[in-house]
Parts: structure tokens; C-alpha cells; sequence
């Protein structure tokens, strides 16, 4: 029987996709332990191989051989299926998230694979659509453990990460509507070339307000930086993952990162032109893309250690009363814009 | 490989809403009928409908049912008690049951209704199927109207659902 | 395994819509009740989109963006009657609230 090479291409491409998502992660646990301790003066890991590479080995290997415990009165089956939901939204997410031109694998395949997992043509809705499916793990991790730290953390996080999402959902549609296309591949497509020679005809020029909005809005959905009351260590023990250990807790852990990683990847292709740069063969356009998305990262992991924590009030109303007033405004002003042709 | 979705969605879907209504612990309902909305947006999707399954997905189990949650979780609903052990009222057991005999007659009703037309085949996809910019011309010019009541609906539901769950001071 | 005809969706629409029902009427816990009309409104909803399929327009899919705008509503709307009487009476059985007095 002769195995379709399209076929086995495109499973590798999700085996490839799937352990760079792993890897990402793990990047991230030493990129913001060591960002954290320079911008706090200090060394932060070293020991643990040259310039403490080895860290985030030595951190899995110590969650996965910690005791798995559970309360007594925890709901078993949601105990154990909330961060199993966490993880495989966050994972399902980057599933429409092209990173890279077509390739032929240096000649090996007959007709070229796109590169990105599915090529969807509503694909900034299946990202929205499956964003918010991962307030559910939170949600039901806070209502199993079955207790008052994780119920609140659980329930405070749920309504900021809904709240959020009008705005970052607008924050799209105005990018929907300069580009004509829900298709991510698309969008990227439409930021080639540039203007008078040297700027790039990135989105971010047409609609600085809308990757700002994008990134606040970002944020707060993945109960990072300055919007992470919910799992503030000082205000509310560890939020709605108080009661979780050993791997359970390393797949919430997973899930936050992997969401991080979605969010500045769908935000390079969105507003940063995704694969499209300077100097590099198209073929080779990943790269780019990678670079970009690990300087949003950067900038995140800056931001948290930076900025102090807003209150959960403060970052309510803030939600409510300023970043989705801004949002409908700059979608406004993006139609009018390109109705006027402008 | 359509059919086997097809039937494995059919089956998850029914499965899961059979268990929404049979089961005791209203989370549990809950969480089941967010799997019934999930295959019923795969059974969109075999449909050529890729906008309508992820709005089904976006607004139905990713908003309403978010909103269910948190009342189940905040009411601490009690898994009802079965059906011999509460005060005998209007709704009796009798009358409950025949109502429920009724609504499984008018589903075989149905069945046998639609079992005996013509078997109607879905076209193939020669036209190619209408992608979401002819859903959006539609929907703001012939259906402008019905737009616009709607977000008139939906704020006034706004309005009454925090006046209505208001503490009375 | 046949082929899903027009025929398979509705039935399978029709079967959702009358579990949907039995729901309604078999259970005493109001919050299940709203669960069951939900299903019933996504049997509505199928049925829709299973007859735009067969006759290649948009109008079904625009109608359940309606529907389901309109179930958005409804649901807000009787979960916070649902909170406003569980205040009252601590308990979630419709049969408590048959009485017109407060």
C-alpha cells in the first residue's frame, strides 16, 4: 500500500508543531526566570547546567515526582478534567495559527504543504471560538477543589477572562476589516511589500491603537502580568490552582504559557506581517516569525515584572468602562476609514 | 469519512443531551450540554456552515453556557431530590409523565413522518459553498431590520437581567 | 452506515427536539429546564441549517444567528429571575413557586 507523502508530511508538520509548542514552554519557564532576575538584579538560575539551561529540566523533573494530592471533597472527574481542558484549548488554539509560507520540503513532496496545522478560512474565528473554551478549565478547577481560595480565584478570573474578550474580539474585527479575509494566512498575505521602500506595510502602522488594545486584551486573557489578581500569591493563596500539584499543576502551567504563545503569535500575523521580512528567503520566512513572536513574549515577561498587579476592581472597570469604549471607537474609525477609501 | 462524522456526532450529540436531561447534578448538565453543542458544531461544519459552528461555539458554549456555570456554582444547586419525595403540588408525577410520554410520541411522530418523504441527498459542492461575506451582505441589507431589533433586544434583556437579580436594598 | 441524507439531519433534529421536551416537562430543578429548552432551540437551530444545506442559500444560517442572539437574551433574562426567586425560597423546584403569593 503506498502511504500518501502528503499525508505524512502533514502528520509530521503536527508532531513538529505539538513538541515546538512543548519546547516554547519550556523556553519561556528560563526566559522569564533569567529576564526577571536581570531586571531585578540578580543572577537567577545558574547552577544547573552552563548559565542554568538546564533549569526548566530540573523543574519538570521535580513536579513530575511531587505526590498528586486531591481534597477529600473535591468532584473527582472535574478535578482531574479541568487542567486536561486548559491544556488542549490552549494546544487547540495554535491550530489554525500559520507560521510560514508554503514548502516542498526541498523537493521531497510533489505539491507543496502550507505551514500551519489547518488552514481554515474562518480561522480568526476558530480562534476566538476556542479561547473561550479555556475559561472552562479555570472555572471548573476553582469549583472542584472544592475550596473558598480556589472558588473565588476561579469565578474572579472566569469574569475577567469574558470580560476581556469583547475587546480583544473587536480588536480583530477592525483588523478583519482593513484585511478583507478572516483567514489568518490571508491577513499575513495582505502585508507584503512596503511602502516608500523601507517601512513595512505592517498593520501595526494602519492601527496602533488596535495592537495596543490587542495586547492589553491579550494579557488579561491569559491572567498575566499586570491583570493576574486571580492568581496573586500575596491576595488569594494561589487562586483556582491552589489545591493542584505535581503534573496537574504543570498542565495549568503549560496551558498559560502555550496560551501566551498563541496570543503573540496570532498578534505577529495579525499586526507584525507574520512571516514576512527582510534579508531571508521566503522559505525561511518561520524564522522571521519566530523572532517576532519571542520579542512579544520579551515584552511580556518585562511587562509582569515591571508594572505592579491592578486590583480586581481596577481591572474590571477598566475593562468595562475604557479598553471596550476604545475598541468600538477604533472600529469605527477603521470603517469609516475604509469605506472613504482612504 | 463525512458518514462516520456524521454518526459519531449524531450519537455524541444525542448521547449528551439524553444525559443533560436524565442525569441529577445540574454541573454535570451542564458540562454534558457543552458537548452536545460541540458536536452539534461539528454536524455545522459537515454542513458547509463554518461561520454558524464557530458562533455556536463562540456564543452558545463559550458565553451562555459560561453564564449557566457561574449560576449553578453561585446558587450551589442541589442535586434535586428524585421525584417520590417531594410535596405532591400541581405538578404531580402523573401528569409529569405523561407529558414526557407526549413528547416521545411527537418525536416518533416525527421520525415516521420524515422517514416516509422522499430521501432527499445533499448536493455535492459544485457551486462551492456561500462563504461568510454573502452571510454578512445578507444579513445587513435584507435582515437589517431584524438586526437592529435585535440589539435593541439584547440590551434591554441586559438592563433587565441586573435589575431583576438586584438585591432588594 | 448510509449516506446522511436531508432525511438523517432531520430526524436527528427531530429526535433533539423531543428529548429537549421530555426534558422540560420530567424535570423539577428550574435551572434544568432551561438547559432542556436550550437543546430544543439548538434541534431548531439544525433543522435551519440542515435545509440551507440541501437548498444552497444563506437564509438559515442568518436565522440562527437570530435564534441565537434571541436564546442569549432569554437565557440572561431567566437566570436572573431564577437568582431573584432563589433568594426568596432557597430552593430550585418550580414546584415551590406555585402559589402566587411572595
Amino acid at each position: 500500500m503506498a502511504i500518501d507523502p502528503q499525508l505524512v508530511a502533514q502528520i509530521g508538520l503536527i508532531v513538529v508543531v505539538f513538541h515546538m509548542l512543548l519546547a516554547s514552554a519550556a523556553v519561556l519557564v528560563y526566559m522569564e526566570r533569567k529576564v526577571a532576575a536581570f531586571i531585578q538584579q540578580r543572577y537567577g538560575p545558574y547552577l544547573v547546567g552552563p548559565r542554568g539551561l538546564l533549569q526548566p529540566i530540573a523543574d519538570i523533573v521535580k513536579l513530575m515526582f511531587k505526590e498528586e494530592l486531591r481534597p477529600k471533597a473535591a468532584d473527582t472527574l472535574l478535578f482531574y478534567a479541568a487542567p486536561i481542558l486548559a491544556a488542549t484549548a490552549a494546544f487547540a488554539a495554535f491550530a489554525v495559527v500559520p507560521f510560514g509560507t508554503e514548502t516542498t520540503l526541498f523537493g521531497l513532496l510533489d505539491e507543496p504543504i502550507k505551514l500551519a496545522v489547518a488552514d481554515v478560512n474562518v480561522g480568526l474565528l476558530v480562534i476566538f471560538a476556542v479561547t473561550s473554551m479555556g475559561v472552562y478549565g479555570i472555572v471548573l478547577a476553582g469549583w472542584a477543589s472544592n475550596s473558598k481560595y480556589a472558588l473565588l480565584g476561579g469565578l474572579r478570573s472566569t469574569a475577567q477572562m469574558i470580560s476581556y474578550e469583547i475587546a480583544y474580539g473587536l480588536s480583530f474585527a477592525a483588523v478583519i476589516m482593513l484585511a478583507g479575509s478572516l483567514s489568518l494566512r490571508e491577513i499575513v498575505d495582505g502585508q507584503q511589500g512596503y511602502w516608500f521602500g523601507f517601512i513595512p506595510r505592517w498593520y501595526i502602522f494602519l492601527q496602533p491603537a488596535g495592537f495596543l488594545i490587542y495586547l492589553i486584551a491579550g494579557v488579561a486573557e491569559t491572567n498575566r502580568a499586570p491583570f493576574d489578581f486571580p492568581e496573586a500569591e500575596q491576595e488569594l493563596v494561589a487562586g483556582y490552582h491552589t489545591e493542584y500539584s505535581s503534573m496537574s499543576f504543570a498542565l495549568f502551567f503549560l496551558a498559560e504559557y502555550v496560551n501566551m504563545v498563541t496570543v503573540s503569535a496570532v498578534a505577529t500575523d495579525l499586526f507584525l506581517g507574520g512571516w514576512h521580512g527582510p534579508f531571508l528567503p521566503e522559505w525561511l520566512g518561520w524564522v522571521w516569525f519566530l523572532i517576532k513572536v519571542f520579542a512579544l513574549l520579551f515584552f511580556y515577561i518585562w511587562m509582569r515584572w515591571t508594572l505592579p498587579r491592578y486590583r480586581y476592581d481596577q481591572l474590571m472597570e477598566f475593562g468595562w468602562k475604557w479598553l471596550l469604549p476604545a475598541a468600538v471607537l477604533n472600529l469605527l474609525v477603521t470603517a469609516f476609514v475604509v469605506v472613504w477609501q482612504l | 469519512m463525512e458518514t462516520f462524522f456524521f454518526w459519531s456526532f449524531a450519537a455524541i450529540a444525542v448521547t449528551a443531551s439524553v444525559l443533560v436531561v436524565g442525569q441529577r447534578n445540574p454541573m454535570y448538565s451542564v458540562l454534558l450540554l457543552i458537548l452536545s453543542f460541540g458536536a452539534l458544531s461539528g454536524l455545522y461544519v459537515l454542513l458547509r456552515a463554518p461561520f454558524v459552528a464557530a458562533i455556536q461555539i463562540i456564543i452558545y458554549a463559550g458565553a451562555i453556557m459560561v453564564l449557566f456555570l457561574f449560576v449553578v456554582m453561585l446558587l450551589n444547586a442541589p442535586t434535586e431530590t428524585p421525584p417520590g419525595e417531594q410535596p405532591r403540588r400541581i405538578g404531580g408525577a402523573g401528569p409529569r409523565r405523561f407529558g414526557a410520554v407526549l413528547s416521545a410520541l411527537l418525536g416518533i411522530q416525527l421520525f415516521w413522518a420524515i422517514s416516509h418523504i422522499a430521501q432527499a441527498p445533499l448536493p455535492g459542492d459544485e457551486r462551492g459553498a456561500p462563504g461568510v461575506d454573502v452571510i454578512g451582505l445578507r444579513l445587513f441589507r435584507e435582515y437589517a431590520l431584524a438586526f437592529e431589533a435585535t440589539t435593541v433586544l439584547i440590551l434591554v434583556a441586559m438592563v433587565g437581567a441586573i435589575i431583576l437579580a438586584r438585591r432588594e436594598r | 452506515m448510509p449516506d446522511p441524507t436531508l432525511n438523517s439531519y432531520l430526524v436527528l433534529s427531530a429526535v433533539l427536539f423531543a428529548i429537549g421536551t421530555a426534558g422540560v416537562f420530567l424535570r423539577r430543578n428550574i435551572i434544568t429546564i432551561l438547559l432542556s429548552i436550550e437543546v430544543m432551540l439548538n434541534a431548531v437551530n439544525l433543522t435551519f441549517v440542515a435545509v440551507d444545506r440541501y437548498r444552497g442559500a444563506v437564509d438559515g444560517q442568518i436565522i440562527v444567528f437570530f435564534v441565537m442572539t434571541v436564546a442569549a437574551a432569554e437565557a440572561a433574562v431567566g437566570l436572573a429571575i431564577v437568582i431573584a426567586l432563589f433568594r426568596h425560597k432557597e430552593t430550585l423546584s418550580p414546584d415551590a413557586y406555585t402559589s402566587l403569593k411572595w
